[in-house]
């Protein structure tokens, strides 16, 4: 997905391995700064939004914030009054942790834009690493938020100023180090990484067999490699017929052949399973030809 | 549509292995059975809809997911097939992530956590905390000198807090503020409102101490100034000891507290700022661990001070029932910290 938005390099930096416990080295892309702040932010106009619309059921069975102030009086905005505080308290500390806790490791923000939190290395992601994460948030997040809010209009003074570039410490730590940490994940030993979903696609050579219609010999087979086969696999699976039409010309340029009026995708099907074949077979051997221009196999 | 939404998915069969010409897809093909099934098997984990496993599946799930490791590592080596490449490395990530995951409910952390595991990672800060308890100790020393040498000082320092206490006041209008109030009206807001703003000040002087310490240690400086300014001010009026019992029943827990959260900022900027042999991420997120379960501790007890605060000061009177109370709750957590003993995690790896 986000291949198709950023430039590949981009991507190709926020790779990541690790290897499993069985051996296998699993690769991870490690959350770009946009998908965090977007989840951030999404995160925080759900807490704002559901905190407005409580605000409105209060007042719409009668009660309004500022009669909170006087609530030592009566038993019942008594009670309202503490399980607000309760609420904001908890708001502020335990949705991140709560959500983060869950067996998604994310919270509705983070989900939405594919990313979770992860245990940095090989380890166990532990309660206590995202306790610790999300207690550093109060000093990322909500108090420059607030410090924010409460300096709009006035005038910040010496110490003002002093006081934001101190808290933008916090808030641009992710801009400087190669993993997008916060200061929180550093401290937790977590990171954010992506968790893109595939649905499993069909086979692709299970399409009639065509060999008796196109034969491909080997000089034919030999010009392209990996990166086009893989090129022509997602050309077939997007089954645009403009595009095929394109590629069946480019391939018939490159082999020398002319191309027909016929079925374009019976002949990209052909040739995709004859390419596919040998190359398949050359690895078998541990022969592998990278693109085109690699002059392997 | 709606009927599955309550219905397990059923797992659709692939088609005939046979028709498949590629040796690649007829691997493929011959294993989608089994991928399918633990994706549904992580899907369900992920909901965390438990009781939707079957025993059979969850049974199955470690060796399906071995499966699917071995299968990828056969097809990045024999099959080009980029979609199945691309599906399989998402299934295998997913499952990691549910079969590493953690291993401990929350009840069951919380119960291994009150029953030692937070008394031991205390035990682990003892420098911390003696560098913290000092750094107090001198704070409130400093805040009782500044103002014995200059009344101006009280103002600076407790500013807005102040309430009444201020030093010009007579002995009656201080010996006012430390009353209690006759019934217990209005004390339940006050003791969320004291918690609330109490576990705010702990957790950020934990969080500041990942700049190396030196805003911890300063937050820890200015508020114990504040306490050594006004124990200055009943102390001239003759009211030291009230004052002193005053603030002990909820204080001598609130300063448990906010000693912990200190003592556990310092230990983060202290193990960044000498990471010693390990290197300074690794340090830093080893001092995280330990701390954020002395965090969680800090928050407890500071749920404690607000009700003691809140309930306790205000209806207790008597100095001597106030100071008893303090001490005991002192004692209590001293001898917790000090004999809780954590029993080996059962399924630590």
């Amino acid at each position: 997905m986000t291949a198709a938005i950023a430039p590949q390099s981009a991507v190709a930096a926020r790779r990541r391995e690790l290897v499993t416990p069985e051996g296998l080295a699993l690769p991870f892309t490690v959350a770009s700064r946009g998908a965090r702040a977007g989840a951030l932010i999404l995160d925080l106009t759900l807490i704002f939004v559901g905190f407005t619309v409580l605000f409105f059921l209060l007042l719409a069975m009668g009660l309004g914030v500022f009669d909170l102030a006087n609530a030592e009086r009566i038993p019942a905005l008594e009670f309202i009054a503490v399980v607000m505080i309760l609420l904001v308290f908890l708001t502020r500390y335990g949705y991140f942790l709560a959500f983060e806790l869950g067996p998604r490791g994310a919270t509705p923000g983070k989900r939405a834009l594919g990313i979770r939190v992860a245990a940095r290395g090989e380890g166990r992601l532990t309660a206590e690493a995202i306790i610790a994460r999300n207690l550093m948030r109060d000093v990322e997040v909500f108090i420059p938020t607030m410090f924010l809010l409460s300096g709009m209009g006035s005038d910040f003074g010496v110490a003002g100023l002093a006081a934001s570039a101190w808290l933008m410490v916090f808030v641009l730590f992710p801009c400087f180090n190669r993993d997008n940490l916060r200061a929180g994940d550093l401290v937790a030993g977590t990171w954010v990484v992506e968790t893109p979903r595939h649905k499993l696609a069909q086979a692709m050579s299970i399409a009639p067999d065509r060999t008796a219609t196109y034969r491909f010999g080997e000089a034919e087979l030999s010009v392209y490699g990996e990166h086009e086969l893989q090129v022509l696999e997602g050309v077939l699976r997007q089954n645009n017929r403009v595009a095929q039409r394109q590629v069946v010309e480019a391939i018939c340029r490159k082999i020398g052949w002319e191309p027909g009026t016929g079925d374009d995708r019976a002949f990209l099907e052909a040739f995709y399973a004859a390419l596919r074949a040998r190359l398949e077979q050359n690895m078998r051997f541990g022969k592998r030809k990278r693109d085109k221009y690699d002059a392997q196999g | 549509m709606a009927l599955a939404l309550f219905r397990k998915a059923e797992i659709e069969a692939p088609p005939d292995v046979e028709a498949a010409s590629l040796r690649s897809d007829r691997f493929r093909l011959e294993r989608e059975t089994d991928w399918r099934r633990l994706e549904a098997i992580v899907e369900a984990l992920e909901r965390n809809r438990l009781r939707r496993i079957s025993d059979d599946d969850l049974l199955a799930l470690p060796v399906l997911y071995r499966q699917a490791v071995s299968s990828l590592a056969v097809a990045r080596e024999t099959s080009l097939d980029a979609a199945t490449l691309a599906y399989l490395e998402g299934l295998v990530r997913r499952a990691w992530f549910q079969v590493y995951g953690p291993r401990t409910s929350f009840g069951a952390w919380l119960r291994r956590f009150l029953t030692g595991g937070w008394s031991a990672a205390v035990r682990t800060l003892w420098l911390d905390l003696c560098i913290a308890a000092a750094v107090m100790v001198a704070g409130t020393l400093a805040g009782w000198l500044l103002v014995a040498r200059d009344p101006e000082w009280y103002y600076a320092l407790v500013g807005e807090a102040a309430q009444g206490r201020t030093p010009g006041a007579g002995r009656e209008a201080l010996a006012e503020t430390l009353k209690g109030t006759a019934s217990g009206e209005g004390l339940t807001v006050f003791a969320a409102y004291l918690f609330s703003n109490n576990s705010g000040v702990t957790i950020m002087a934990f969080a500041l101490g990942f700049a190396f310490g030196i805003p911890t240690l300063l937050l820890l400086i200015h508020n114990t100034a504040m306490l050594g300014a006004m124990l200055w001010v009943f102390a001239e009026a003759g009211l030291g000891w009230e004052f002193a019992a005053w603030l002990s029943i909820h204080g001598t827990t609130e300063f448990g507290a906010i000693l912990l959260g200190g003592a556990a900022g310092i230990h983060i900027g202290r193990s960044m700022a000498f990471p010693g042999e390990r290197a300074v991420l690794a340090a830093a997120s080893e001092a995280g661990r330990l701390t954020a379960q002395v965090m969680v501790g800090a928050v407890l007890m500071l749920i404690v001070a607000g009700l003691l605060e809140g309930y306790g000061r205000q209806l207790i009177e008597e100095p001597l029932a106030r100071g008893a109370v303090g001490g005991t709750m002192l004692v209590f957590w001293i001898a917790y910290f000090l004999l809780g003993r954590a029993r080996p995690a059962p399924h630590e790896t």
